[in-house]
């Protein structure tokens, strides 16, 4: 049995099964938060942040769910803050488009995309120079890449040999414009590789795969201390925010969907396990705690009381 | 031990001795290394703690202002310098979507001990796009501490405060004051002045000035030709910092008064003197004996020739004119006067 594929799958089980409930249960408007879901990337953040060590930070755009599940496994805190409750990791401040974690290392999530970029540049400036070996992982979406910001951290981070991963998650979509209606030239990668980088491009969806990868950048900066640039494709299944379908707009036709879900992340490694050897009886012991953690947090999270107006003013200013 | 030190000097003094004392600060922007040093006030930094702790910067203010951002929420305590506070606008959406935010989106969980350190106002003939002031803007934003020190004292004493506090701060520093010395406590523990707390920089039983930075110095100097003119005491309140705003002791002058001139280093509309004025007839409305008078910035961009860039700045002159007009009294004659005047004092050319 090979663990780290049984944790990649865990991971990525979580992160689809936490956001399918989100699906179920957003009806009920009782989640009052523009909501981005993640699925159909679960493998981009359960296999960049698999290969990290627990001390190491990540940050993210808004489209977080994933990067906070595989760096917490925490669900709590998670539901709580989608709800608005007091239980929350904000007390409701945040929503899902400013999830944190900090002492699990999640530093944050901005609502506006090339945002937290040269903030984890700065926290990686910070642990070059407390020399406490720590990296720091931002993930953002091909979206995000037409932004200045993005440009500048590149040449920043790459400029002082930073300690510091830049996931790109490209979905080909910055909301609903493709990338060739938005770019004047052909490829992200091609043109970051000519900064003092490693750029490292897979078209893949297989956790496993963005796993050692990422583990063989860490080890490259351990030796060149060049900036990690990783650099992954995936498919957007939902609208941009929401929770439905939407390939009746006309931006996007179905059959790409379809194509995509051939090698839907989850499903692919559950082949992959299925041939390493495990059982369904296996399958059922990983997925039901699982299940049963989803239910407890939704549960405990309708329970939680909404904050009192008293928290309205706390935090502004120290 | 106090002695006579120039607000450069203040500045450089307050850093330095933070950094000695504490490891995680540091200080960066374009130009802190430089052999100008942001008009001397990085000067010895480099020298003393080396090119990890006080470093130049790529052109790239936005996200230059995030990597603070970044450091400080992993426990170190940025000084983040600009040369002209016209730049930090290239950094907005940092300042406002990130410093602003970032203890209140993780509950307080994350702090952000940052701060920006911007050079405002004329050298000569700066032009529309080397001379904004902007404190409004800043102090708009809920999240943010804004300084504005008039003195070479307050210049250390809040300098000090703004590197050790757990709240981002921006700090305006004119650019005229940096020649001016004045009287500085060597010891930063004796020189910190807390934040929020104004400052009566002259006792006076008329009206009330409330001036923020270089209007200081005007205030001053029509309360000197107010005194000798009319026999007129005008009491000069400098808030010192704009967020958190000292509003006792505006209140109290004001009431004490009955008159008030908010004479502000910005534009008018929309801007601090907007807000002091409300908060005061808010407040006492009823032992005003005039309405507020505002005096700011020419509702104009700031023109670069000489005799359109005096007519844009508010000076003494027109706090003169507005207290005569205020208190119903004769114009005076001001001819012999000598005025502040950078043609004398200020050798350029930035």
């Amino acid at each position: 049995m090979n663990d780290i594929n049984i944790q990649l799958y865990k991971t990525m089980y979580l992160i689809r099964e936490a956001e399918d409930a989100i699906r179920k249960n957003y009806h009920t408007d009782e989640m009052k938060t523009p909501v981005h879901l993640c699925i159909g990337a679960e493998a981009i953040a359960a296999g960049v942040i698999s290969a990290l060590q627990p001390e190491d930070q990540v940050l993210s755009t808004y489209r977080s769910h994933g990067v906070d599940l595989a760096k917490t496994h925490e669900t709590d805190k998670f539901f709580a803050e989608l709800y608005g409750r007091v239980g929350g990791m904000a007390r409701g401040k945040a929503g899902s488009m400013h999830l944190s974690a900090p002492e699990q290392g999640f530093m944050g999530a901005s609502a506006v995309v090339g945002t937290p970029i040269p903030v984890a540049v700065g926290c990686a400036l910070a642990n070059q120079m407390q020399k406490n070996k720590k990296m720091t992982a931002v993930f953002f979406g091909d979206g995000a890449i037409d932004e200045g910001v993005f440009w500048e951290s590149l040449n920043f981070a790459c400029l002082k040999k930073l300690p510091v991963i830049f996931v790109c998650e490209d979905n080909d979509l910055a909301i609903h414009t493709k990338k060739a209606d938005r770019h004047g030239y052909d490829s992200i990668a091609d043109i970051v590789a000519k900064f003092n980088c490693n750029t490292y491009s897979y078209d893949s969806t297989d956790a496993e795969t963005i796993y050692r990868l990422t583990q063989d950048a860490i080890k490259k900066y351990e030796t060149d201390e060049k900036p990690i640039f990783i650099y992954l494709k995936y498919y957007r299944y939902y609208e941009h925010v929401g929770m439905n379908f939407d390939f009746n707009a006309g931006y996007r036709p179905k059959e790409e969907y379809e194509e995509w879900l051939k090698k839907d992340p989850v499903k692919i490694q559950k082949e992959k396990l299925i041939k390493l050897g495990v059982s369904d009886t296996d399958f059922h012991t990983m997925e039901n705690p699982i299940n049963a953690q989803i239910e407890e947090s939704v549960r405990k999270a309708l329970a939680s009381p909404l904050p009192p107006d008293s928290t309205l003013f706390k935090e502004v200013l120290l | 031990m106090k002695r006579s030190i120039t607000y450069r000097d203040a500045l450089v003094e307050a850093q330095f001795q933070e950094m000695e004392k504490d490891a995680s600060v540091f200080v960066y922007g374009l130009d802190v290394q430089d052999h100008k040093k942001i008009f001397g006030s990085t000067a010895t930094l480099l020298e003393k703690f080396g090119k990890e702790r006080v470093f130049g910067v790529p052109l790239s203010e936005d996200a230059l202002m995030g990597v603070g951002v970044g450091a400080a929420i992993n426990g170190m305590r940025p000084i983040n310098i600009h040369i002209r506070v016209d730049f930090l606008l290239l950094a907005m959406n940092q300042i406002a979507n990130m410093v602003s935010n970032y203890r209140y989106i993780t509950d307080g969980k994350l702090k952000v001990p940052l701060c920006i350190r911007a050079v405002i106002g004329r050298g000569w003939g700066q032009g529309a796009q080397h001379s904004k002031t902007l404190h409004s803007f800043f102090a708009h934003i809920p999240g943010l501490k804004v300084v504005m020190p008039t003195t070479p004292a307050d210049a250390k004493g809040l300098l000090v405060a703004s590197i050790r506090e757990d709240n981002p701060v921006v700090f305006l520093e004119h650019r005229w004051l940096y020649d001016v010395p004045g009287e500085v406590e060597s010891d930063p523990d004796k020189a910190f002045i807390p934040l929020g707390v104004g400052k009566k920089i002259k006792e006076g039983k008329d009206a009330t000035v409330v001036a923020t930075s270089w209007m200081n110095v005007e205030a001053l100097k029509a309360a000197e030709i107010l005194s000798k003119k009319h026999g007129v005491e005008i009491e000069i309140i400098d808030p010192r910092t704009i967020e958190p705003l000292d509003e006792k002791i505006i209140m109290e002058s004001v009431a004490k008064t009955g008159h008030a001139i908010v004479a502000d280093y910005d534009w008018i509309n929309c801007g601090f003197s907007a807000e002091v004025s409300a908060r005061i007839q808010e407040n006492l409305l009823t032992s005003l004996k005039s309405p507020v008078t505002r005096l700011g910035f020419a509702k104009t961009p700031c023109p670069t020739t000489r005799p359109l860039e005096n007519k844009f700045y508010p000076n003494a002159i027109d706090i003169i004119k507005a207290i005569e007009k205020k208190l119903r009294l004769k114009e005076t004659d001001i001819s012999g006067e000598e005025f502040y005047s950078y043609e004398k004092k200020f050798k350029g050319p930035f």
